[in-house]
């Protein structure tokens, strides 16, 4: 269907003066095929169905909206553990801060060089799984990122990897805007742990790509920097094959504009996926969207959405969960929830948790709440003699719990744990 | 009824309960059909159409003009396409518009004048004999002694309300229950204040047309502080082939009074889809309170979906006042396609909405029906239950909103919606909406989705029953709590439905 001409002069402008990055053939067949896409589809707008919570114009905009840098003057996120370190600056690879790209287990090296090579298994991945995962839903924004991402890394883990892959995203200028794709491949019995930090750039896109064969595991804690006035979209695709594991969680601390959209295909049976998340959103300015599509298309899956939202001064959360179970998808265990807790009268949440189910023999469900703290729990605490701030910081931690839980490496989720309850005795 | 054939013999179930099941194939009680000589404006809708409608209930002209500006806005919109339904093209100019019995030209003296055919069709309804004769038109029928416990009954034959029992007696009690048309030329001033101010002409596409064609339908009026002595009730057929049902309902609870508003619907079998697009308005002012109850039983089309009444519905009820209260219960059984979605306007403070549903589809029926709770007021409170049960090849959905606006402080909304699947090859799905912009309010929502539980299944089985009866029973209890919403006369057939629309579910 041809795209109304509003929309697609909006998508004019945007692509206008845009250069593709060069490559080999295939990969500059890629992005023209993604900027196809992008033009069919044309940009989201606020009128959309699937962008009906979140004013996408700040990403779809010419230029990027600027954003001050911010220093929280912490340590850095798992500074601590052992891990491959990598570093992009705005978006920009940085070999001197940067690990050399090798580890046991593992074939690690930058997108733009895979990109060039003739010949890399890259091909058949690299906007592959996003083009997946433009049906049923159309998601334009990842397909622009396809077209325009200029580098990202490329990991393909053979064997159970000892150390996590820690990726930075450092934000230095204040008008940046970058676009990042990363690619993971995870082999038959194979095991890799990635993590994201940083919040990018002033106005930062990425997209993941991640390839689970059977047995193979992936598990993937991303933070997204505490940086005020930035803007981000993310994308996730995943294929999960049968046995594997897939386990995602994101904490999503102040930023004018944050959309997350994770995309997971479940194909083999009894693979397990998980997708939780938590946000601490303070302001006006703060608009955090978690997008989620699990689709079961095999037997006996395991699904869990588990994502908490703590609201206060105007800002505003969203959640669009959608567990799809197509036909013959029989034994599926799908689980969904969202929380928000809305500490003062300005907050908001939207929600559209869904549910789309062909195969009878499945438990699915899904629950939502939205609400106040809870003035009993809050009067218990108070009247064994703790005073009202930490009874309240005591509380939302609680509330963020369940979706801590659903990070499988302790030492992660303490830590973060920790830096929440450091960044709400703050707030306070 | 399901494809039984497609459907594999389970353990413990042998062939014979099979062949029984699949012999009830497409049973829909009230599928026949009564020759009736009808009058027919042409087919379509144009200016034209909508004038003839309009002259034909002799109408003011503030009402043709309502009509025509309505009919110009529809015009210029589109079909929505946002719902889980697939159907083919609706052609809107093959279809008659404005249909009326031809006996109801002159007043019949005594049930030996009424058209024998006429008469048939409200016995096989199972209406009583009293009321068969006042909904005949018959003059004096009013005095005739009545038959046990009283409900009023406006009946709509296709396009024309063709009779309104018990208007004598509600009118002593100050209501006034009778066709829309009538309201339109006996108190015009009330249809003008309300009519349009909850479903504005321009509300959406079906609702739209609906203003510009509506031929029929009920109104209610109940003033201040009056209790509704009995139930009222609308009786929806469509008769003629080809025919639109075009029905608008206009029911006004004024401050302090109650009503309970049941509505029944049913058509006969036909192997063409007919279209349904009612809408029904309802104010509830300062301490009133309205229940209303549908069973819906449309022909759903046969089991391989074809024919099947198409009800694309908008109902909307606007509690205006404080501590105003509105309670929608519906048993959505028929029908080959539905698009309905009963909403609450919670503009007072203290209203109070309620929403229970139960839809089922089985063969080739789709559903996409849910509710919206709208809270504006403070301290508003709503609860939505909603069971939607699937088979054979059905899509059923759930989808509902619920809006907490910023000055709703202390309000409160509760969510239950669960689906449950019977065979392989059918769908359930659910699509809330979710909007809270204040934080003294909670919301909370929940949903399931699960096949009948084999434990209880077994259970009844290992009781002597078939697994026909088992289900039956299985689903009755699954959806509990929404018959019990209903009015004792209605949760009895309900129940009933309930089990009749699943035959042939269990393979």
């Amino acid at each position: 269907m041809a795209i109304a001409k509003l929309k697609a002069d909006a998508t004019e402008a945007r692509l206008a003066g845009v250069t593709l990055p060069d490559g080999a053939q295939w990969a500059r067949a890629a992005r023209g095929d993604a900027l196809a896409r992008v033009r069919a589809m044309g940009l989201p707008s606020k009128r959309d169905e699937y962008w009906k919570y979140t004013n996408p114009s700040d990403l779809t905009a010419v230029d990027a909206p600027s954003a001050a840098l911010f220093d929280g003057g912490e340590a850095p996120l798992f500074g601590d553990k052992e891990c491959l370190n990598i570093v992009f600056v705005d978006g920009v690879f940085d070999a001197q801060a940067s690990d050399p790209l090798a580890g046991e287990g593992i074939e690690i090296m930058r997108l733009c060089d895979a990109m060039a090579a003739d010949i890399h298994w890259a091909k058949d991945l690299y906007g592959v799984l996003e083009t997946r995962g433009q049906v049923p839903v159309e998601r334009p924004l990842a397909a622009l990122n396809t077209a325009l991402a200029t580098d990202g890394v490329v990991i393909h883990a053979t064997a159970k990897v000892a150390k996590p892959i820690h990726i930075s995203y450092l934000h230095a200028d204040e008008t940046s805007d970058a676009n990042l794709h990363n690619l993971v491949k995870v082999d038959a019995g194979a095991e890799v742990t990635l993590l994201e930090t940083g919040p990018g750039a002033a106005r930062f896109s990425t997209c993941l790509e991640v390839d689970i064969a059977d047995t193979g595991a992936f598990h993937h804690v991303r933070t997204q920097g505490r940086d005020h006035e930035r803007r981000t979209v993310t994308h996730c695709f995943a294929r999960v094959g049968a046995e594997s594991t897939f386990k995602s969680f994101t904490v999503t601390v102040n930023g004018v504009l944050t959309r997350n959209e994770c995309v997971l295909d479940i194909i083999g049976d009894d693979a397990v996926a998980h997708v939780a998340g938590v946000c601490v959103g303070d302001g006006k300015d703060f608009h955090h969207d978690d997008t989620v599509f699990i689709t079961h298309d095999a037997l006996n899956g395991e699904s869990r959405q588990v994502f908490k939202k703590v609201l206060r001064n105007g800002a505003t959360g969203v959640f669009q969960g959608k567990i799809l179970v197509k036909a013959g998808a029989q034994k599926t265990d799908g689980y969904q929830i969202s929380q928000s807790l809305l500490l003062d009268e300005d907050a908001q949440f939207l929600a559209k948790p869904e549910l789309e189910i062909y195969a009878d023999d499945v438990a699915c469900s899904h629950g939502s709440t939205s609400g106040a703290i809870d003035e009993t729990a809050l009067f218990y605490l108070r009247s064994r003699g703790v005073p009202v701030r930490v009874a309240r910081n005591l509380l939302t931690l609680s509330f963020m719990a369940e979706a801590l839980d659903e990070i499988a490496d302790s030492a992660l989720a303490d830590e973060l744990r920790d830096r929440l309850e450091g960044w709400l005795a703050r707030h306070g | 009824m399901s494809d039984i054939k497609d459907v594999e013999v389970k353990d413990g179930v042998d062939q014979e309960t099979v062949d029984a099941v699949s012999k009830l194939s497409g049973t829909y009680k009230y599928g026949w059909n009564t020759e009736i000589e009808m009058d027919y404006a042409p087919k379509g809708v144009n200016t034209d159409i909508v004038k003839l409608i309009s002259g034909k209930n002799n109408e003011p002209d503030w009402m043709t003009e309502w009509r025509l500006s309505a009919f110009a806005r529809w015009e210029q919109i589109e079909e929505p396409t946002w719902a889980m339904v697939s159907y083919p093209e609706i052609d809107f100019q093959d279809i008659y518009y404005y249909a009326r019995p031809k006996s109801m030209a002159e007043k019949p003296k005594s049930l030996d004048d009424v058209d024998p055919k006429l008469l048939e069709t409200y016995k096989k309804l199972g209406i009583p004999l009293k009321e068969q004769m006042i909904l005949a038109g018959v003059e004096g029928a009013e005095d005739a002694p009545a038959e046990g416990r009283k409900v009023a009954v406006d009946a709509v034959f296709d396009s024309v309300s063709v009779g309104t029992t018990f208007q004598k007696e509600l009118e002593k009690a100050g209501v006034i229950f009778c066709s829309i048309s009538e309201a339109i030329e006996k108190h015009p001033e009330l249809v003008k204040k309300y009519l349009g101010t909850v479903v504005p002409p321009s509300d959406n596409f079906y609702a739209t047309l609906n203003s510009a064609v509506f031929s029929d339908g009920s109104f209610v009026y109940v003033p201040p502080g009056v209790r509704c002595p009995m139930e009222l009730s609308t009786y929806f057929r469509i008769n003629a082939e080809n025919t639109g049902q075009f029905e608008r309902t206009l029911i006004i609870a004024d401050k302090g009074s109650y009503v309970s508003y049941l509505e029944g619907c049913t058509a006969p079998k036909r192997d063409t889809a007919q279209l349904h697009a009612a809408v029904v308005e309802i104010i509830i002012e300062e301490d009133a309170e309205v229940k209303y109850s549908t069973v819906q039983n449309w022909y759903p089309g046969d089991e391989n979906g074809v024919g099947g009444i198409y009800n694309f519905v908008t109902k909307r009820a606007d509690c205006r006042g404080d501590r105003a209260k509105i309670m929608w219960t519906q048993v959505e059984t028929g029908s080959a396609v539905t698009w309905k979605y009963p909403s609450c306007i919670l503009r007072g403070n203290e209203s109070q909405g309620e929403f229970y549903s139960i839809a089922i589809a089985n063969n080739m029926q789709q559903a996409d029906t849910g509710t919206k709770m709208v809270h504006l007021g403070k301290n508003t409170k709503s609860r939505i239950v909603s069971k939607g049960i699937s088979a054979g090849k059905a899509q059923n959905t759930y989808r509902g909103l619920v809006s907490m606006h910023p000055k709703a402080k202390e309000s409160r909304n509760y969510t239950q919606c669960d689906s449950l699947l019977i065979g392989d090859k059918c769908g359930a799905h659910t699509v809330p909406y979710i909007e809270v912009k204040n934080n003294s309010s909670r919301v909370e929502h929940e949903a399931t989705t699960s096949k009948v539980d084999d434990e209880q299944l077994f259970y009844c089985r290992a009781r002597g029953m078939d697994e026909e009866e088992a289900v039956a029973l299985v689903v009755n209890g699954f959806c509990k709590e929404v018959l019990q919403a209903l009015p004792m006369e209605f949760a009895m057939e309900a129940q009933a439905l309930v089990a009749i629309s699943l035959e042939g579910s269990v393979g």
